[in-house]
């Protein structure tokens, strides 16, 4: 900032002459809003008492959320027979759900640390929600994989650890670097999270009137005072945890399209899948943040801080990475018809046109065509419009990552053994609980913790500028 | 430290701006002190520069936790894999660094950001849940929207009267002298 000041006495004469335009900057907080009202805002959210909306919501989704333990209890009395999974369909909906859930997790962490590295002041009004979205995803996610191994109570041998009889895990495996991937994912992104959260914890602490919030809160803040030698050591660790999740973020995406693209299955085995899959998990990832943040921002009133630009920004990255994967679907059957190989080109004109072309079009005007819409001012201003199409990007995604794993597995090299696969109430069941599952975490985030960064949204203000006038 | 002084912590003093806060830290640190911190409710931008802060500390932890993590993932798949139930598959050496890379890579960052967190809360020494600020009434709203300059004590140039009329001079407000 200093720098642009000594700049502007010595800018060159031709700028006084022809004048040019400012670009106008988008303010990202409206209304002027102050460092109290941030405070207020964020801290009522924790403060008030239980609305009844947030009541009633707990109670719906801890209904829903039951029927994932009806389905995994169900499951675990009676064996992964219960799920639609035979020959030669061995990966079903646990895998397709799996990967569903771990792509939405990925744009909280877009959010939080790439857009951090890249400057994108934007992020700060929608980084914590975004980063709670991450954790309590791949929450889901880990349900399947671990119910997936069958003995539920051998999921222990995932771990670095022998067996009964001394074997230990192979890491010649891409499964077993899903493990390494998702488990660091959880646990960076855990940390993460909560290292950010530790000044706004020290906020809610300081307001506290009751004496079991204070201590509640005291116990979570650490004992933060917001001394500038803390920030100092506060923002640098900030900075290194965006750096490490960076490459964290993009390898998580890239070994779980490792555990397709490592076999050898047509339609499975593609260079592609890395880059593909992580433009599909921000696409997703952002959909589901608008989701969650669209409802939240009218219910508390948060229009002065998630204002249309952040609305905007976001509704952009989604047309991006929706046009990236419709580019990825075309390379693909490209690719197939250019190989020269057979298999590979009937695994794809079976997606589009075989048993399952009914899902592969789902997947296409969800997920290529819906978004488009965004291109459109009118659209992105149209806010229930563009949760729709947030819903509809969901459901596109879903059936991506349906298409390429049934797909693939229902029609391979031997006619003989094909089949149709078709889920089990079960596997409903299962996956249905599993938005309750996530809902009970997020509401539970909403109520007891600060929603909205405040010390990153203050400092984004422009007051919060020491050298503004 | 004379006598006086023992049972201080410090002089504090409160601003509502933020370019208050900023020139007045320039002046602090230009007068030579060594033990003062400015309290804020967000990271202030050049703050760091505006104290005379030397750069944090963190990213030795960092660097430390990444190498400890990629050799430990090494370590791991080798003792697994070659060494204590070496398995042969597919005609391929028993250990490189290749098949197991995703693992390392993982490893590296994990531990990598271990020691970014506690790196820290080591540099900070947190947790402390019992310092002598937390007795400021005012302390409260540094959290919120105020600004706060502390004079600690046990820097050897501190002195009650002197350190006030100095704060009073930056153009603080509030000045109240902290109790240990």
């Amino acid at each position: 900032m200093a720098h642009a000041h000594d700049s502007s006495s010595e800018r060159p004469a031709i700028l006084d002459k022809v004048r040019p335009a400012e670009l106008p900057r988008s303010p990202l907080i409206l209304n002027n809003r102050g460092f109290h009202w941030i405070t207020d805002k964020v801290c009522g959210i924790v403060e008030e008492e239980t609305p009844l909306w947030w009541k009633i919501m707990f109670g719906v989704a801890l209904f829903v959320a039951s029927f994932t333990f009806i389905g995994l209890g169900y499951l675990v009395a009676t064996g992964t027979g219960t799920w639609g999974l035979r020959s030669p369909v061995g990966w079903g909906w646990a895998i397709v759900n799996f990967v569903f859930w771990v792509g939405i997790g990925h744009a909280g962490t877009l959010i939080s640390a790439i857009l951090c590295l890249l400057r994108q002041k934007w992020r700060t009004s929608i980084n914590r929600a975004a980063e709670a979205m991450t954790i309590f995803a791949v929450c889901c996610a880990g349900l399947f994989p671990l119910f997936h191994v069958g003995r539920v109570w051998f999921g222990w041998w995932l771990l670095p650890l022998p067996n009964q009889n001394g074997i230990w895990p192979q890491f010649r495996s891409p499964l077993e670097w899903d493990v390494f991937a998702v488990s660091t994912y959880f646990t960076v992104s855990t940390l993460f999270w909560y290292m950010g959260m530790i000044p706004d914890l020290g906020t809610i602490r300081d307001r506290a009137t009751t004496w079991w919030r204070k201590a509640f809160y005291s116990v979570l803040a650490m004992g933060w005072r917001g001394g500038n030698r803390q920030w100092s050591n506060f923002e640098m660790a900030y900075l290194l945890l965006a750096g490490l999740s960076t490459p964290l973020v993009l390898s998580v995406h890239t070994i779980v399209s490792f555990d397709f693209a490592v076999s050898n299955v047509p339609g499975w085995h593609t260079t592609i899948f890395p880059p593909y899959f992580v433009a599909g998990a921000i696409f997703s990832g952002f959909a589901m943040v608008l989701t969650l943040m669209l409802p939240l921002r009218a219910i508390y009133r948060l229009h002065d801080v998630i204002n249309q630009y952040h609305i905007d920004n976001m509704c952009k990255i989604i047309l991006a990475t929706g046009t990236m994967v419709g580019y990825a679907y075309a390379t693909e059957f490209f690719i197939a018809a250019y190989s020269g190989n057979s298999f590979e080109k009937f695994a794809f004109v079976n997606r589009a046109f075989g048993q399952y072309a009914w899902a592969y079009w789902i997947m296409v005007s969800c997920n290529v065509i819906t978004p488009q819409l965004f291109w459109f001012k009118k659209v992105r201003e149209n806010h229930s419009l563009v949760w729709i199409i947030c819903l509809f990007v969901n459901v596109g995604m879903w059936f991506e990552r349906f298409v390429i794993t049934i797909t693939s597995l229902a029609n391979d090299y031997l006619p003989s053994s094909w089949g149709y696969y078709s889920p089990t109430i079960v596997d409903i069941f299962t996956f249905f609980g599993t938005f309750g599952f996530f809902s009970v975490l997020f509401l539970l985030f909403v109520r007891f913790l600060p929603l909205l960064p405040m010390a990153e949204v203050k400092m984004v203000a422009p007051q919060a500028d020491p050298h503004a006038h | 430290m004379n006598e006086r002084n023992e049972r201080i912590h410090g002089v504090a003093c409160t601003f509502r701006k933020v370019s208050d806060v900023f020139h007045a830290a320039e002046k602090v640190r230009d007068a030579g002190w060594k033990n003062w911190d400015v309290h804020t409710p967000f990271p202030i931008h050049g703050m760091d520069q505006a104290m005379g802060l030397p750069r944090s500390p963190v990213p030795r932890l960092t660097l430390l936790g990444g190498v400890t993590g990629f050799i430990t993932g090494c370590l791991l798949t080798w003792y697994m894999n070659s060494y204590d139930y070496p398995l042969i598959v597919g005609g391929k050496p028993y250990w490189s660094v290749i098949f197991p890379f995703p693992v390392l890579y993982e490893c590296t960052i994990l531990f990598a950001a271990f020691g970014t967190f506690f790196g820290q809360f080591i540099f900070n020494r947190l947790p402390r849940h019992n310092h002598p600020l937390f007795e400021l009434p005012n302390f409260a709203r540094v959290s919120d929207d105020t600004f706060m300059i502390v004079l600690e004590a046990r820097d050897p140039q501190f002195h009650v009267d002197e350190s006030r009329n100095f704060l009073q001079s930056l153009g603080g407000q509030e000045i109240t002298v902290i109790r240990d």
